[in-house]
Parts: structure tokens; C-alpha cells; sequence
């Protein structure tokens, strides 16, 4: 498979995969889906908008690079289009929080980072 | 490795030459492709049956489990089951953090810098937040396991600690802190799985069982659907024995909340109530469910896949009346319960006292 054009791959997009077979939104790629087994699979860019399902604020982290970031807090997000996701987040957020994500630097790499959304919601 | 494959085949009543199957963990800070068959040259034995295994904190009883299979159907007469490494000394603690932390996905988790506590602490947020548990509630099970450790001599930690001590502590990853996390140890464990009984302090598996719903923490289910309930139920069914029959209890505690969550997956606390039965004393060595009573990982210590098994060695001295100033009433019945990756892998066993 080629490289994604995602955060993954350093670009400021969020992908997943849609099944034509069962409908199933897949956000670890493959090249079938995990639910049907699948090959008709459209990548589609997500819009960011999503609810915080858990959290959590990491005070220890283990390397140089991640450790200059202390603390960062770390979140799952079901995203709108109905996939879960692992991402940064502000240090405030609770869970059911309504949050938008932009991106931002970690350790080098380009990740997601989410924001509660503004009242336009 | 060797230290406590010898004490086990001692115990069993057996000779080195008759053990004709190895089964062993992996090690993280020796890894090797071929594992069971390095011990086993350096063991001075040859087997007709030997690999690693690999489940993370479940790999003990799988051990356990594939062992019991496999001298019931008559592949070997007896397997050692053996694990053990210096994840303390031989390493880094930064090492083994970032080690661990790999059993998150490369692409979509790694990068963000996770812990094993990070994704364990995302999941005792959301269980937090279904259920109405409390920092508080979670470090009751702290304060129980350290008051455990403190009766057994090889424990790695002696000093008593209060729900305030561990409210105190470092914070390592919200909603948990250093005394919510088991420590990073040596150590190693061993025991046999036979056909035929070879000693009289001798245990019988009941039946066990498995579930493997994901590998990590992005794709698990919901917390309703976790596999510690999936493999309990199969192993009931296996074992003919409901929970009300259960004299012991061994579950894997990697994490206050692991411990919390497991207990309540399996039945032995309604949910959101684990931590008002260790507050009322339920778990406890003299209560009516004695709970790892060795300290568990929380407070025995992790070496890793042995670090499990401890709790399996600390079972089988209770139910043959074996285990000193920590023997409970009535061990005649025990269940047994590892996790392995993100609440990613179960296994569930029933033990009892062999006749």
C-alpha cells in the first residue's frame, strides 16, 4: 500500500476507510475490510468533529522527545463519521465533550491534536 | 528461570529427564526467536514438545491452558511451564516503559506518545465515568494488595501504605498515580501440568478458557463487552461451577483499575461495588473471598509473564495448605484470571483441590 496522506504520512488530514460491501468505517487502513473482508473500500477525509470518549493526562512520559511535552493529554474520540481515534487534546477536556480537531507538532511528528467546539455546533 | 524450574520440578517429585514438555514466556529484555529451546539446552534437557508463548499478562495461564490440553490428549506427560527475566536490573525503567508501550498500533497510537498506564488510564476514565468509581475507590485496591505483600517475604514491597499515600503519589497518567501501577521487577516462576498426579500437594484444572477481542485500545468494544466476561462465562460452562462456588480468587492487577474492572467483569462484585468489598473486608485473607494473597502485581511485583504466575504459585499453595502465615480457611475452589495487551486478551481457569 502507499503511504498514507494522512497525519500518519505528515500531512493535516484525518482518513479512513468506508466499506461499499457493509458500510463499516475503518480507520486503521487495510486493503480489505475487517468487518466483511471486503476489498471495495473508499478512502474518505473526515472532518475532525467527534466527542471525547476517554482521556487521560500523561505526567511520565519514557523518552527525551515525548518527555519534553509533559504533560500532554491523550484522548479517544468517536469521531462523526463513526470511527474511534486516538489523538492529543487540550487539558481540559472531559469525556462527551464535543471537540474539533487541528494539528499540531509532537515529538517530531505531526499529530491530531482536539479542541471543544464552539458554540456554532 | 532455572532457580524456580528446578524448585517446581522438585516439588512435582519428579527428575529433570522426565519433563518431555517446555513451554515458556517471552522476555523483553533477552528476546529470542526460539525461547523454550534455549532454556532448554541451558536446562540440560530435551524435549519432545517445546515454544514460547506469547499473551502478554495472560501468558501464564495459557501456559497453563495449552499445558492442560496437551497432557490430556496425551502429547507429553509432563509439562514445565517457566518464566522469568530482570526487567528491573536489567534494563532501563525508561526501557521497559518504552517497550511496553509498544503493544499499541505503530501507526496510530505509538506516535502520540502513549504509556501502558496511558492506555490503561484511558480506560479507567471512561469506567470512572460509567460507573461512578472513584480515585478513591481504586486506591482501596492498592492499600489491600500492599497489606498482603507485607505477610509474604519475597514480596518487593514491605511498607504498609494508606488510600492517602496513594492519593499522593506521582501522577503517571490521569486518572492514575505511581501507587495505582505495579512496579518494574526481577523474578521468575515455574510449575508443572501433568496427566497423572506425581506428588500429594497436587491441584486439578477444572476447565479454563479463552477471548480475544482486540489488540488495542482504539479497537476494543465496549466496556459491557469486554473479554474477561466472554471467558468467564466459557469457563463456567466448561467447569460446571458458578462464581457462588468460588473459595479463592487470583486476578491479574497490573493496574488499581485493571483489578477493579476484572473483579466486577468476573462476577465478584456487582458493578461499581469491587472497591466497597475491599473496604468491608470481603477480599481480605480472613474474608469470605481471600484475593492474591501473595500482594498480586500491584505489590508482590511484575517481572513480567512470571509476575503472573505468582499468582497461580500463591493459588496452588493456598488450596494444598501450603502457604505459611497467609494460609486462608478454605482454598477448595479457586478462580484464576489474566489479561494480556489492553484488556485485549482473557484467560479464565478453575482450579480444585485434587482427592
Amino acid at each position: 500500500m502507499t503511504k498514507p496522506a494522512d497525519w500518519t504520512g505528515g500531512h493535516q488530514a484525518i482518513l479512513y476507510q468506508s466499506c461499499g460491501g457493509c458500510g463499516t468505517a475503518q480507520y486503521f487502513r487495510r486493503g480489505f475490510c475487517a468487518a466483511c473482508g471486503s476489498t471495495d473500500l473508499t478512502e474518505k477525509r473526515a472532518s475532525g468533529k467527534g466527542i471525547v470518549y476517554a482521556t487521560t493526562i500523561v505526567m511520565r512520559a519514557a523518552t527525551p522527545e515525548t518527555r519534553a511535552h509533559v504533560p500532554y493529554n491523550i484522548v479517544l474520540v468517536d469521531t462523526a463519521e463513526g470511527f474511534r481515534m486516538m489523538a492529543h487534546g487540550a487539558n481540559d477536556l472531559a469525556i462527551g465533550d464535543f471537540v474539533v480537531a487541528r494539528f499540531t507538532q509532537f515529538a517530531g511528528r505531526l499529530v491530531p491534536y482536539f479542541e471543544k467546539a464552539t458554540a456554532s455546533r | 528461570m532455572s532457580k524456580a524450574a528446578e524448585l517446581a520440578i522438585a516439588d512435582a517429585g519428579l527428575k529433570r529427564s522426565e519433563v518431555d514438555g517446555v513451554l515458556c514466556g517471552y522476555s523483553t529484555v533477552s528476546p529470542h526467536i526460539m525461547l523454550a529451546t534455549v532454556f532448554a539446552e541451558h536446562f540440560g534437557i530435551k524435549p519432545a514438545y517445546a515454544h514460547a508463548v506469547q499473551v502478554g499478562g495472560a501468558t501464564g495461564l495459557a501456559m497453563t491452558m495449552l499445558a492442560h490440553h496437551l497432557v490430556d490428549a496425551g502429547v507429553v506427560r509432563h509439562v514445565l511451564c517457566v518464566a522469568g527475566e530482570n526487567r528491573l536490573t536489567g534494563q532501563s525503567r525508561d526501557a521497559s516503559i518504552v517497550t511496553l508501550a509498544q503493544v499499541g498500533h505503530p501507526d496510530y497510537e505509538v506516535p502520540l506518545g502513549p504509556t501502558i498506564p496511558a492506555y490503561y488510564g484511558l480506560v479507567a476514565s471512561r469506567y470512572m465515568h460509567d460507573y461512578g468509581v472513584t480515585e478513591e475507590d481504586l486506591a482501596e485496591f492498592a492499600v489491600l494488595m500492599r497489606s498482603h505483600a507485607l505477610t509474604h517475604p519475597g514480596a518487593q514491597f514491605h511498607e504498609a501504605i494508606t488510600v492517602a499515600d496513594v492519593m499522593a503519589s506521582k501522577p503517571v497518567a490521569s486518572p492514575l498515580k505511581l501507587l495505582d501501577c505495579c512496579p518494574v521487577s526481577d523474578g521468575g516462576a515455574a510449575f508443572i501440568v501433568s496427566r497423572e498426579p506425581t506428588h500429594d500437594a497436587r491441584v486439578r484444572i477444572r476447565g479454563c478458557a479463552q477471548a480475544h477481542t482486540h489488540q488495542h485500545v482504539t479497537a476494543a468494544p465496549a466496556l459491557s463487552e469486554l473479554g474477561a466476561e466472554i471467558a468467564i462465562a466459557k469457563a463456567k460452562a466448561a467447569s460446571r461451577v458458578e462464581i457462588s462456588d468460588v473459595r479463592y480468587a487470583a486476578v491479574y492487577d497490573s493496574f488499581t483499575i485493571t483489578l477493579a474492572m476484572l473483579l466486577e467483569d468476573l462476577g465478584l462484585a456487582e458493578r461499581g461495588e469491587a472497591a466497597a468489598r475491599v473496604r468491608s473486608g470481603h477480599f481480605n485473607r480472613d474474608g469470605e473471598m481471600p484475593l492474591n494473597t501473595h500482594g498480586g502485581l500491584l505489590s508482590y511485583g511484575h517481572c513480567g509473564v512470571g509476575g503472573a504466575m505468582a499468582h497461580l504459585v500463591e493459588t496452588q499453595l493456598q488450596m494444598t495448605g501450603r502457604a505459611g502465615n497467609r494460609q486462608v480457611r478454605d482454598a477448595s475452589l479457586a478462580l484464576l484470571h489474566g489479561d494480556g495487551g489492553v484488556l485485549s486478551s482473557h484467560v479464565s481457569m478453575f482450579l480444585e483441590r485434587a482427592r
